[in-house]
C-alpha cells in the first residue's frame, strides 16, 4: 500500500466519541500526560503533544470527544472546528486518528462514516479490544477493515498492546473511501454491524448489578450518601493525618531551628528579616502568622495546603475513574433543575472543590451559556476550592466543630440560594440531562498514581509561585503602609457592615491573589470566632482568585463576567452583613 | 399492542422505538448516543418526581430527561 503523504505525516487529530480513551491513546503516543477519566467530556479543551515517525516529528491533538459532527455543547463545537480547520487549512499532512469503542460499535462507527465522507485520511484504533472478550462481543476486524477501506487497528490503550501497530500503520490512513447516501446512514451501519459482529448472551456481573443498583432510587441515595460520607472521611483522615505525622514535624523539628539561625544571622528584625522569615512571635517562628517567604511562604502551600490537596485528588481520581460521576449526576438531577442546573453540573462543582479552574473549565460540558453562567457563578461563589477550605479547617478547626459547621453551612445555603435566583431571574429553561452512563471501571493504581502525580505537581507549580509572590506582596504593602491607609477607607464596609477589625481588608485584597495566603492572614488578627466566620465566608464568596477570574473570563465572556462579579461582591456583603448581625 | 411512551414504560421492560415525537434537533441528538426508531431499549430505571430515566441501548447506557422520555414512542 502506498503512503498517504510522501512529504510525512505532520498532524494527526485524535478523534472520537467521549470516553473512548482517546486521552489514553494520546499519551501512549506522545509521552505527554493528560488527564483521563471514566465519564464523558473529561477532556474540554485539546491537549498537543509530539511523536516521532521516522526521522520526523509530527504533531498530535487530542480533540474533546463528538458523538457527532453536529455538536450539541461547547466542548463539542471545540472538537468540530477543529476537524474543518483540519479539514480546510493546507492539508497536506494531517491526518485522523478514529478512535473507537469496540464494546459499542454501532454508536462509535455512526460518526466513523461521518468522517469518512470528510475530505482527510482516516485511521481506526479499535479501542478496548481487551473489553469485548468478558462482554460477549466477537469483531471480525479484517471484515471490518476491508468495508470501510480504511486501517483498523485493535489497541488497550491502557496497557498501551496495538499502539506500535497503530504507528507503523498511519501512512496507509485513507480519505473517502465508503460512500452513502445520507439518509441512509443507519441502515448502512445495521448492515455493517451485521456482517462484523456477533454478541454472545452472557450473565450479568457484579458491577453491573452495583451499576444498575446505584441508579435506582431505593438504593442508589443511600449509595451516594454513603459514598460522600466516606469520601470526606478519607480526605480529612490522610490530610489531617499527613499534617501531624509527616509535615508539620518536618517543619516545626528540622526547618524552624535552620530558620532560627537565619533568623539570628539577619539580626532578628529589619526589612530584609521581614521579607525572608517574617516577624517573630514572642521572639519564635510563627510558621502561620510570620509571614516571611521562607516560613509562611513554605508552610501554607507545603504543610498545611498539600496534604488536603493530595488526599482530595486521590478520592477525586478515584472516583472519577470508577464512571460514579455521571451516576451521581442522575440521582441529583431533578434537585439541580430547581438551581437552573441539570444534573451533570455536579461535575464541575466537584472538580471546583479541588480547583476553581478546572471547575470553571468543565462547565463547558453544560449545553447552553445561561447554564454554564449561572454555574460557573455558583462554583466561583460557594465552593470554595481544597486550598481554601484547609486554610479554613486549620485556622476555624482549632475553635470545635460548630465554627466549621458555620461557615460551610452557610456557603451550601448560599449555593442553593443562589441557583433559586439565578434560575429565577435569568430568562430561558435548562436543558434536559442526556449523557452515556460508563460502564463501572475498577480504577487501575498505575493510572491513578499518573493523575494524582499530574494534579498535585500542577498545584505545586500554581500554588508555591502565587503563594510566594502573595507574602512579598503583602510585606511591601505592610511596610509602606498602603493596607493601613485601604483599611481607613473600606472601614465603613469591613468594619460597619461586616463587623472586622480594618486590618482584616489585608486579606481581601491579597484574596484576589492566593484565597489560602488570605485566609492565613486572619489568623495574626486575633478575632472571634464570629469575625472568622464572617471573614472566611465572605473571602469564599466575595471574588475569584485571579486564576480563576482569568479562565472565567475566556469563558464567559468579559460582560458576563462584569455581571458575574456584580453578584459576587453583593452576595458577600449581603451574607457577610447578615451573619454579623445574627450570629 | 398499543403505544406507549418510554415515561410511562415499566422498568425492566424491552420495547421497540416506533416514533420520537420531537423536532429535527432533539431527534439528531437521541440518534448520535444510538436512540433512534427501530431500536429495542431495556428501561433500567427513573428517578423521583419525574427525574431522569436510564435505559440500555445495544451496549450501553444512557440517561435522558423526563420530558424527553415522554417524546420517545414504544411498541
Amino acid at each position: 500500500m502506498g503512503e498517504i503523504y510522501p512529504e510525512g505525516i505532520k498532524k494527526i487529530f485524535l478523534m472520537g466519541n467521549p470516553n473512548v480513551g482517546k486521552s489514553v491513546v494520546f499519551s501512549r503516543l506522545t509521552g505527554v500526560q493528560v488527564i483521563a477519566s471514566n465519564y464523558a467530556g473529561t477532556t474540554v479543551e485539546f491537549t498537543k503533544g509530539y511523536i516521532k515517525l521516522g526521522e520526523k516529528k509530527a504533531e498530535v491533538i487530542d480533540v474533546p470527544g463528538t458523538y457527532s459532527i453536529e455538536p450539541t455543547c461547547k466542548a463539542e463545537e471545540v472538537a468540530v472546528s477543529m476537524l474543518e480547520d483540519a479539514i480546510s487549512e493546507n492539508k497536506d499532512g494531517n491526518i485522523v486518528i478514529n478512535v473507537i469503542d469496540a464494546t459499542n460499535l454501532e454508536r462509535n462507527l455512526n460518526l466513523t462514516l461521518q468522517l469518512l465522507k470528510k475530505n482527510i485520511p482516516v485511521i481506526i484504533a479499535l479501542n478496548l479490544w481487551d473489553e469485548t472478550k468478558h462482554t460477549g462481543i466477537s469483531i471480525d476486524k479484517e471484515k471490518l477493515e476491508k468495508i470501510l477501506g480504511v486501517p483498523v487497528v485493535p489497541t488497550c490503550a491502557i496497557s498501551g498492546e496495538g499502539i506500535k501497530e497503530l504507528v507503523s500503520r498511519l501512512p496507509q490512513a485513507k480519505a473517502k473511501t465508503f460512500d452513502y447516501a445520507e439518509e441512509e446512514r443507519w441502515h448502512e451501519l445495521g448492515n455493517i454491524i451485521e456482517q462484523v459482529q456477533k454478541v454472545t448472551h452472557r450473565h450479568h456481573t457484579f458491577l453491573e448489578r452495583l451499576g444498575d443498583a446505584s441508579l435506582q432510587p431505593v438504593t442508589g441515595i443511600p449509595i451516594a450518601l454513603i459514598l460522600i460520607y466516606l469520601m470526606f472521611t478519607i480526605i480529612r483522615f490522610i490530610g489531617e493525618g499527613l499534617i501531624a505525622y509527616l509535615f508539620e514535624p518536618l517543619f516545626e523539628k528540622l526547618w524552624a531551628p535552620v530558620m532560627m539561625k537565619l533568623s539570628v544571622v539577619l539580626g532578628s528584625e529589619g526589612f530584609i528579616h521581614n521579607i525572608l522569615i517574617g516577624k517573630l512571635v514572642g521572639g519564635e517562628i510563627n510558621f502561620v502568622e510570620s509571614l516571611g517567604l521562607l516560613t509562611t511562604g513554605l508552610f501554607v502551600p507545603i504543610a498545611m495546603v498539600l496534604p488536603y490537596v493530595l488526599a482530595f485528588y486521590l478520592v477525586l481520581s478515584f472516583v472519577e475513574d470508577s464512571g460514579y460521576l455521571p451516576r451521581l449526576g442522575v440521582l441529583v438531577d431533578t434537585l439541580m433543575h430547581r438551581l437552573g442546573l441539570h444534573g451533570l453540573a455536579i461535575i464541575p462543582m466537584m472538580l471546583g472543590l479541588g480547583c476553581n479552574v478546572p471547575g470553571a473549565l468543565a462547565t463547558r460540558v453544560m449545553e447552553t451559556r445561561r447554564e454554564r453562567f449561572i454555574g460557573a457563578t455558583m462554583m466561583a461563589i460557594a465552593v470554595p476550592c481544597m486550598a481554601q477550605i484547609a486554610m479554613i479547617a486549620g485556622l476555624i478547626g482549632k475553635h470545635g466543630a460548630k465554627g466549621l459547621g458555620l461557615v460551610f453551612g452557610t456557603l451550601f445555603l448560599v449555593w442553593v440560594a443562589l441557583g433559586i435566583l439565578l434560575n429565577a431571574t435569568i430568562k430561558g429553561y435548562s436543558p434536559e440531562i442526556f449523557v452515556e452512563i460508563p460502564p463501572y471501571r475498577i480504577p487501575s493504581l498505575t493510572t491513578l498514581m499518573k493523575k494524582l502525580w499530574m494534579r498535585t505537581r500542577w498545584f505545586l507549580q500554581e500554588a508555591i509561585p502565587y503563594v510566594l509572590l502573595g507574602v512579598l506582596i503583602v510585606n511591601i504593602l505592610y511596610s509602606l503602609r498602603i493596607i493601613e491607609f485601604i483599611g481607613e477607607l473600606t472601614a465603613p464596609v469591613v468594619t460597619g457592615i461586616l463587623g472586622l477589625p480594618k486590618e482584616a481588608v489585608g486579606a481581601l485584597i491579597i484574596g484576589f491573589l492566593r484565597k489560602d495566603v488570605a485566609v492565613g492572614m486572619l489568623s495574626p488578627l486575633g478575632l472571634t470566632l464570629k469575625q472568622l466566620v464572617v471573614a472566611c465566608v465572605v473571602l469564599a464568596m466575595y471574588f475569584p482568585c485571579v486564576a480563576t477570574f482569568a479562565v472565567m473570563i475566556k469563558e464567559l465572556g468579559a460582560l458576563d463576567m462584569i455581571k458575574s462579579a456584580g453578584i459576587m461582591i453583593a452576595s458577600a456583603l449581603l451574607v457577610g452583613g447578615a451573619l454579623n448581625l445574627l450570629l | 399492542m398499543g403505544r406507549f411512551n418510554l415515561a410511562q414504560m415499566n422498568q425492566g421492560e424491552t420495547k421497540t422505538i416506533i416514533d420520537i415525537q420531537g423536532g429535527h434537533g432533539l431527534i439528531k441528538r437521541l440518534e448520535s448516543l444510538g436512540v433512534r426508531c427501530g431500536i429495542r431499549i431495556t428501561k433500567i430505571s427513573s428517578q423521583l418526581m419525574r427525574g431522569p430515566i436510564t435505559i440500555k441501548v445495544g451496549n450501553s447506557q444512557v440517561a435522558l430527561g423526563y420530558g424527553m422520555a415522554k417524546k420517545i414512542i414504544l411498541e
